[in-house]
């Protein structure tokens, strides 16, 4: 286990406790993960991904913590491949209920069922797995990265509306792809559409030499569609696809037209500046999982702000209640589902370049708010620790 | 030549006695809009700095100040000519400001660095740096010069400094990403709008205490698209007009009652708006459309769009000269 201390040096200055009347400690806890590999080596790896969004978010706490006499403090934690996650959470949960969680969905679910956790708010910053929302769901565990159906309603609901309603899809093999690839046939079949061909990818030979030769002939296979959709979530294959196709039709996924919590192409409603700050703190782009550590972080920083109180479970109902309302510069107010703790969010559609649409799009109705119209709606969600 | 040409026939007319103008700045466009209130025409489309979003003229209407966003200064202009006659320094990314009522002093709102700038504009020096919550943005004056505000989007509050010390006096919380503030019922309320929040807190200006709260509801919008942002006061303040964002419509609140007694459909995604002189008419700066929407104040209607540059932002008064 590593302290974060680096990275966080820069954040003691403002961190100024000395009059406060409520303290609000929070522990950053990471589980370190062995990177799949993948054909090209452009991938980066931010090593404070995640880390970078908690850091911007506690900043916004503390200057208005300044003016409240609210105190944030944050000690960030790393736990090696293979290291003692739950030894590092059980320790936390020590001096804190509040932790802003990195790992796997098994893991997060051991976590929350921890008896020291059952009195805690903890946040999944980083597993989109779709039972963590429904079956597998814990009372005590919020998530604010959106789930992959959240993610794959946006993008379907954009290729229904331009009425590319024949799709085909090729998915990687790795359990992320696998998953995406649900969620995406799960919204094909929600809206009405089909999922005409479907292929796995299965080259083992390097595409950055053949890709030409081999994708034409590989998605020739799939026969007539208006949009070729790749879950390929590792960043593997995706690259090598674009413009190779055998039909010349756009793609969507995991690579061209991207559904996405946050990217930097995001500029609207104030979002330019959330991104600047972030540039400024990291020396990067603000990323999808960045913007959820920022959201754990800013939710417990707009309860306390709120509510003038650091109990957990006030906290926690607080957030769950019609009265939370969270500005995360995708132009309307962001809460939590009360059926499983997800925090509803738009789901900007991205190239690399733009900003193409932010889901939900115009003409998907809801009798609450158009946002349920990503992901599981009470109806759909098996979560009962909720009720 | 072209351009000569242009600049040679924009100076022949700005020379004799001219109508009542609005300008408007638009913030994607790097220009200001210049409407005739007569006409309801754009007369001139004069060159800024990067991002222009605040505007205001000085008392006498010699000089127009303008918040150059992304150039990261406030330019001061001679409307006459359009001419740049110097900048002032505003501290980074200033978005909005207010002339203080002695004619000197700009209050600046710097968007990316959590402070209010205090510059003297005679001398062209900041005077004082005041730290304020994150995105700070609305600013306003009391009528009587004492109490300045800023509001901070991220923080959600409303920071009230002292104009002679220059230090805050007290913090308030609004709702979610307050964007604008004025003061009204000659100074003993403040107003602030919070656009994620969706409404307008009002504030007892002696207590610092909010006495009031405005929401709004209009039909066929969801609320979470409801998003006041700048409103005005109409002479005998008792009436305001409230831009709601996206919901492209401007609310008519009734300033006693607190009660919206109508909905005005404008453009897309309004910003902020001015009234001409006698307070008639109220153009509104439509951010996502491009346009300005003229509505007829005292039949609460809309009665003319007016093209202008890429999202217009701010919007100002030059009376007739």
């Amino acid at each position: 286990m590593r302290h974060l201390s680096s990275i966080l040096a820069g954040l003691a200055l403002a961190a100024n406790a000395a009059t406060a009347e409520i303290a609000v400690p929070v522990v950053y806890l990471k589980q370190e993960v062995e990177l799949p590999p993948t054909l090209s080596n452009l991938t980066e790896h931010p090593e404070d991904l995640g880390l970078a969004g908690v850091a911007v978010g506690l900043a916004d706490n503390l200057t208005t913590g300044q003016f409240m006499g609210h105190a944030y403090t944050l000690e960030a934690i790393s736990v090696p491949v293979d290291g003692d996650l739950q030894g590092a959470a059980r320790a936390a949960l020590k001096s804190t209920p509040f932790l802003i969680l990195d790992a796997p969905a098994a893991e997060l679910q051991a976590i929350a069922d921890l008896p020291e956790a059952q009195n805690a708010v903890l946040f999944n910053t980083s597993s989109a797995d779709l039972s963590l929302r429904s079956a597998g769901c814990r009372a005590n565990l919020l998530h604010t990265l959106p789930s992959n159906l959240m993610r794959s309603d946006a993008l379907l609901q954009f290729a229904r509306t331009k009425r590319w309603d024949k799709l085909a899809l090729i998915s990687g093999t790795h359990p992320d792809d696998v998953s995406f690839a649900e969620a995406l046939k799960r919204s094909a079949a929600k809206f009405g559409m089909k999922i005409g061909a479907e292929k796995t990818w299965a080259f083992d030979a390097d595409m950055r030499r053949n890709a030409a030769q081999e994708v034409p002939l590989f998605t020739q296979e799939l026969g007539k569609y208006d949009l070729l959709l790749l879950a390929d979530e590792i960043d593997d294959f995706g690259r090598y696809v674009s413009f190779n196709t055998w039909l010349p039709r756009p793609i969507a996924g995991s690579e061209g037209l991207v559904p996405v919590a946050w990217a930097p192409v995001v500029e609207q409603w104030g979002a330019a500046q959330l991104q600047s700050r972030f540039q400024e703190h990291s020396g990067r782009h603000m990323r999808s999982q960045d913007y959820a550590a920022w959201a754990a972080i800013r939710t417990i920083g707009e309860a306390v702000t709120r509510t003038n109180q650091a109990d957990p479970q006030v906290l926690r109902r607080f957030i769950l209640s019609e009265k939370f309302e969270l500005a995360g510069f995708k132009g309307r107010p962001l809460s939590y589902r009360k059926w499983n703790g997800q925090l509803r969010q738009p789901i900007p559609l991205v190239t690399p370049r733009a900003l193409a649409a932010q889901a939900p799009l115009e003409g998907y109705f809801h009798q609450h708010t158009e946002l349920d119209t990503l992901g599981l709606d009470a109806p759909e969600s098996a979560c009962e620790a909720f009720q | 030549m072209h351009r000569l040409f242009c600049s040679v026939a924009a100076l022949a007319l700005a020379v004799p006695a001219m109508a009542a103008e609005i300008w408007v700045t638009n913030e994607k466009d790097d220009t200001i809009s210049v409407i005739d209130v007569d006409t309801l025409e754009v007369t001139r489309t004069i060159p800024t700095g990067e991002r222009p979003r605040g505007i205001t003229f000085s008392k006498d209407y010699s000089r127009v100040y303008i918040c150059a966003s992304d150039s990261d200064t406030v330019q001061v202009m001679d409307p006459d000519t359009g001419a740049i006659l110097h900048d002032l320094p505003s501290g980074e990314d200033p978005e909005q400001f207010v002339l203080h009522p002695n004619d000197r002093h700009l209050y600046i709102a710097n968007e990316d660095d959590a402070v209010t700038t205090v510059v003297d504009t005679e001398s062209r020096t900041v005077i004082a740096q005041i730290n304020v919550g994150i995105e700070p943005e609305g600013m306003a004056v009391s009528p009587d010069g004492k109490v300045a505000i800023t509001t901070s989007e991220t923080t959600n509050m409303a920071h009230w400094i002292d104009t002679e010390t220059r230090k805050l006096f007290a913090n308030t919380l609004v709702d979610s990403r307050p964007r604008h503030a004025e003061f009204t019922a000659g100074g003993s309320e403040l107003w602030v709008s919070a656009e994620i929040g969706g409404t307008i807190s009002v504030f007892d200006t002696a207590t610092q205490s909010e006495k009031g709260k405005i929401e709004f509801a209009v039909k066929g919008v969801h609320p979470d698209r409801v998003q006041p942002v700048g409103f005005e006061f109409t002479d005998d303040e008792k009436t305001a007009f409230v831009a709601l964002g996206p919901s492209n419509h401007v609310a008519v609140v009734n300033a006693e009652t607190l009660e919206v007694e109508k909905y005005i459909l404008v453009g897309r995604r309004v910003w902020h708006m001015a009234f001409n002189e006698d307070k008639s008419l109220l153009f509104t700066t439509n951010g996502v459309s491009g346009d300005v929407t003229v509505i007829d104040v005292a039949k609460r209607e809309p009665i003319k769009s007016i093209k202008v540059g890429r999202f217009p932002w701010g919007a100002a008064l030059r009376p007739n000269s």
